[in-house]
C-alpha cells in the first residue's frame, strides 16, 4: 500500500470514529438530553420534535440502535445535519455554510503565517544558537503558554479599546457594509481579522519556532553539513538547502499533529471577538443547549483538521524522497 | 545540590516559578482577606480599582478579586495535576501494553492512539461536557483525562519498543517472571524520565483546556477557578469598561503557570539532548563571539575584537594608527576566503 493511500485510509477511520462518537455521546450520557431540550424549548413543533429525535435519538426514536446508526451515517454523508433548535426551522447546514468561510479563512491564513514565521525564526535561532533570537525564546514561551483567549483580551484592550486603531469585535461592521465580493466589504473584513489573526500568530509562533530550532540544532552537527562547510559553500546555501530542508520534515509532521491544538485555541478565541465563525457558533450552541448544531460543528471541525492533515501529507510526499520511493514500490 | 547545579537555567526558572504557584495554591487560601464568593451589597464596593483594602480591586458584585485569584490558583492547579496524574497513568498503560504485547494489540491500540491524536480535543470536550454540564468538577476531570492520554501513549510506546528487546528483559522472561512484573518492575522504571516529561506536558494541556472550558461557561460557575473568574469578568464586560484588575491577574497567573511548565519541559529536553543547551556552549575568543556553526576564526580576525563602542573609543588611541592597515587587509580578505574548519566551538 502506498504512503498516501495508507494515510487516506487512516483519516477515513478517524472520521468514522468521530461520527460514531457523535452518534453515541448523546445516547450514552447519564440523564436524558431530550428532556433537557424539551424543558428548554417547551413549544417545540412536531417537525422540530422529529428533527430532534433524528439527531439525538434516545427515547424518542423508534427502531433498533443499528437502524438509527445507519440512518445517521447516511444523513452525515448527505450533509443533512437536521434542523437548528435555537433558530427553528433553519437547517443546521445553512448555519454551517455561513460560519465555515469565516473560520476557514481566518484560522487557515493565520496558521500558515504562524507556521512559516515560526519555522523561519526557528531556522535562525537554531543556526545562531545562543544568539539574541534564541535567547528571546522564554518571552515567546510565555505567549505560547498563555491561553489564546487571554492574549486576545490583551490585544483587544490595547489595540482596540485603548488605542482605537482596530475594531474590537465582529467579522465586519454590519452597519457600513454588506457581505459580498466588493472591495469595501473585503477590506472591512480584513481589518476586522487583524486582531484575531494576530492572536493566533502570537500564541502559536513560539511552538513552531522551538520545534524547528531543536531539530535545526541537531541537524547542524550532521556530517553532511560539516562537509558542505568544508567545501566552502555560502552560509545561506548551507542554512537553507542543507540544514533547513532536512530539518523541515519533522516540522511538517508536527504541523499535522499540532493543528488540532491551534484549531481548539481558535474556537475559544472567537468568543472574545464575537467572530461569526465555527467556534463562536459552537459555544452559542452549547449555551442554548442547541445539540444538533453543536454536534454538526464538532464534525465540521474534525473533518477540517483531517483534510488539513491530508494536505500536509501531500506536502511531505513532495518534500521527502523517502515517502516518494515508498510510493513507487 | 549538585543535581540542582547541573540543571539548565530554563529548568531552574521553571521549577522556581512552579514552586511559587504550588505554595500559593497550598497556603494562599489561608491568607485570603475575604471569602471569594462574598458579595458586598454596598454599591460603593462595586468595581473598585486596586487599593490597600482590596489588593486587586473588586468585581461588579463587590467580590474581592485577590481572594478569587488565590482560590482560583488552588482549584485550577488541583484539576490540572489530577488530570495530569490520571492521563499519564492511562498513557503508560496504553503505551506499554501496546508495545509489550505487540501484534494485533499493538496495531489496534496504536490506531486508537493516532485517531484520538488527530481528532481535535477541545471541540470534543465541549460537546461531551455540553451534555454533562452542571454536574460539577468530576465529569470535567474524567473527560479531560480521558482525552489527554494519546500524546504520551505514542511516545511511551516507542520507548517501550526499544527497551523490550534488551537483554535484561529477555533474561527476566527466561527466569519466569510474570508479564505484569516485567512491565511494572523492569520496563516502567527505565522510562521514568520520559513519563515525567509527559506528565508535565499533560498538566499543561489540562491547564489550558480546563481554563478554556470554564471561560466559555462549561464548568461549575459557582466555584472560583481561574477560568471561572475570567468567565465572570467577560460576562460583566470588564474588558469594555476598562476594569483591567478584574481579568488581568487571573490571566497572568494562568499564563505564568503555563510558562513554568513550558520552561520545565524544555529544561527536561535539554537534559536529554545536551546539544540543545544554549549560550553556555557558545564562547568568546579574544572578545569575539564564536558560534558553533562558524568557521574557525583566523588570527587576524581576533585582533579586532571590539564592539561598536569599543571601536569608537579605540579610534582615539595611539595604537589605532598601527592596526588600521591590518583591519583593512582582513576586511578585503574575508569576503573571498571562508575558512575551512567548521566547528569553532570545539577549540574552546
Amino acid at each position: 500500500m502506498s504512503f498516501l493511500l495508507r494515510r487516506l485510509a487512516f483519516y477515513l477511520v478517524a472520521a468514522w470514529v468521530a461520527i460514531t462518537l457523535n452518534f453515541f455521546i448523546p445516547r450514552a450520557v447519564p440523564g436524558n438530553p431530550v428532556q433537557t431540550i424539551l424543558s428548554k424549548y417547551p413549544d417545540l413543533t412536531p417537525q422540530a420534535y422529529k428533527a430532534l429525535s433524528q439527531m439525538i435519538g434516545g427515547a424518542l426514536q423508534h427502531g433498533s440502535l443499528w437502524s438509527q446508526y445507519t440512518a445517521y451515517l447516511s444523513d452525515v454523508f448527505h450533509f443533512n445535519f437536521g434542523t437548528d433548535l435555537a433558530n427553528f426551522p433553519t437547517p443546521v447546514s445553512q448555519i454551517l455554510s455561513q460560519a465555515i468561510p469565516w473560520t476557514l479563512i481566518l484560522v487557515g491564513t493565520a496558521t500558515v503565517i504562524a507556521f512559516l514565521l515560526g519555522t523561519l525564526f526557528g531556522i535562525l535561532a537554531g543556526w545562531r544558537h545562543g544568539g539574541w533570537l534564541d535567547r528571546s525564546l522564554p518571552v515567546l514561551m510565555f505567549l505560547q503558554a498563555a491561553p489564546y483567549f487571554f492574549v486576545a483580551l490583551i490585544l483587544v484592550y490595547f489595540f482596540a479599546l485603548k488605542g482605537g486603531w482596530l475594531p474590537s469585535a465582529q467579522g465586519y461592521s454590519a452597519e457600513n457594509v454588506s457581505p459580498g465580493w466588493t472591495w469595501s466589504f473585503i477590506s472591512n473584513a480584513v481589518e476586522h481579522s487583524i486582531l484575531p489573526a494576530g492572536t493566533i500568530v502570537l500564541t502559536s509562533v513560539a511552538g513552531w519556532m522551538l520545534q524547528m530550532r531543536n531539530v535545526m540544532i541537531t541537524t547542524i552537527s550532521e556530517d553532511y553539513v560539516v562537509a558542505a562547510q568544508a567545501k566552502g559553500l555560502s552560509q545561506i546555501r548551507i542554512v537553507y538547502t542543507y540544514a533547513a530542508r532536512n530539518a523541515l520534515l519533522p516540522q511538517l509532521q508536527g504541523f499535522g499533529l499540532a493543528l488540532g491544538f491551534v484549531v481548539s485555541g481558535s474556537v475559544v478565541m472567537e468568543i472574545v471577538f464575537s467572530y461569526p465563525g465555527i467556534g463562536y457558533n459552537l459555544v452559542q450552541a452549547v449555551g442554548s443547549k442547541d445539540f444538533p448544531l453543536m454536534q454538526a460543528l464538532f464534525l465540521v471541525i474534525t473533518f477540517a483538521v483531517l483534510i488539513a492533515n491530508l494536505l500536509v501529507d501531500l506536502i511531505i510526499v513532495l518534500f521527502d524522497p523517502r515517502a516518494r520511493t515508498k510510493e513507487a514500490k | 545540590m549538585s543535581i540542582w547545579r547541573s540543571l539548565p537555567v530554563r529548568a531552574k526558572t521553571g521549577v522556581c516559578l512552579f514552586g511559587f504557584f504550588a505554595l500559593v495554591a497550598i497556603f494562599g487560601p489561608v491568607f485570603e482577606p475575604f471569602n471569594p464568593g462574598f458579595e458586598n451589597q454596598n454599591p460603593s464596593f462595586s468595581l473598585n480599582p486596586p487599593s490597600l483594602h482590596h489588593l486587586l480591586g473588586t468585581t461588579q458584585l463587590g467580590e474581592d478579586v485577590f481572594s478569587q485569584v488565590l482560590t482560583g490558583t488552588r482549584l485550577t492547579l488541583e484539576v490540572s495535576l489530577l488530570v495530569g496524574v490520571i492521563a499519564t497513568v492511562l498513557s503508560v498503560l496504553v503505551g506499554v501494553t501496546a508495545a509489550y504485547l505487540g501484534g494485533i494489540w499493538d496495531d489496534l491500540l496504536s490506531l486508537l492512539t493516532n485517531v484520538f491524536l488527530v481528532i481535535p480535543a477541545l471541540p470534543l470536550l465541549i460537546v461531551l461536557l455540553g451534555y454533562l454540564s452542571n454536574q460539577g468538577q468530576t465529569p470535567t476531570v474524567i473527560v479531560l483525562a480521558g482525552l489527554g492520554w494519546p500524546w504520551g501513549a505514542r511516545v511511551i510506546r516507542a520507548q517501550t519498543l526499544t527497551i523490550r528487546n534488551r537483554d535484561f528483559i529477555a533474561a527476566s522472561r527466561e527466569t519466569g517472571e510474570p508479564t505484569w512484573r516485567i512491565i511494572v518492575f523492569e520496563i516502567i522504571p527505565n522510562e521514568i524520565s520520559l513519563i515525567a516529561a509527559n506528565f508535565v506536558n499533560t498538566v499543561l494541556y489540562a491547564l489550558g483546556a480546563s481554563v478554556a472550558l470554564a471561560f466559555i461557561g462549561i464548568a461549575n460557575l459557582t466555584s472560583f477557578s481561574l477560568g471561572v473568574v475570567l468567565y465572570w469578568a467577560q460576562n460583566g464586560n470588564a474588558l469594555q469598561s476598562g476594569d483591567w484588575w478584574w481579568w488581568i491577574p487571573a490571566g497572568l497567573v494562568i499564563a505564568l503557570m503555563g510558562t513554568s511548565l513550558v520552561l520545565l519541559n524544555s529544561g527536561i529536553d535539554e537534559i536529554g539532548n545536551p546539544r540543545l543547551r544554549s549560550s553556555r556552549e557558545t564562547g568568546r575568543i579574544g572578545g569575539h563571539r564564536i558560534w558553533t556553526t562558524d568557521p574557525t576564526p583566523v588570527l587576524s580576525q581576533l585582533t579586532a575584537p571590539r564592539g561598536r563602542v569599543g571601536q569608537f573609543a579605540h579610534a582615539f588611541s595611539r595604537s589605532s594608527l598601527l592596526d588600521r592597515a591590518a583591519t583593512k587587509n582582513h576586511a578585503d580578505g574575508a569576503a573571498e576566503a571562508p575558512a575551512a574548519t567548521p566547528t569553532g566551538g570545539e577549540i574552546l
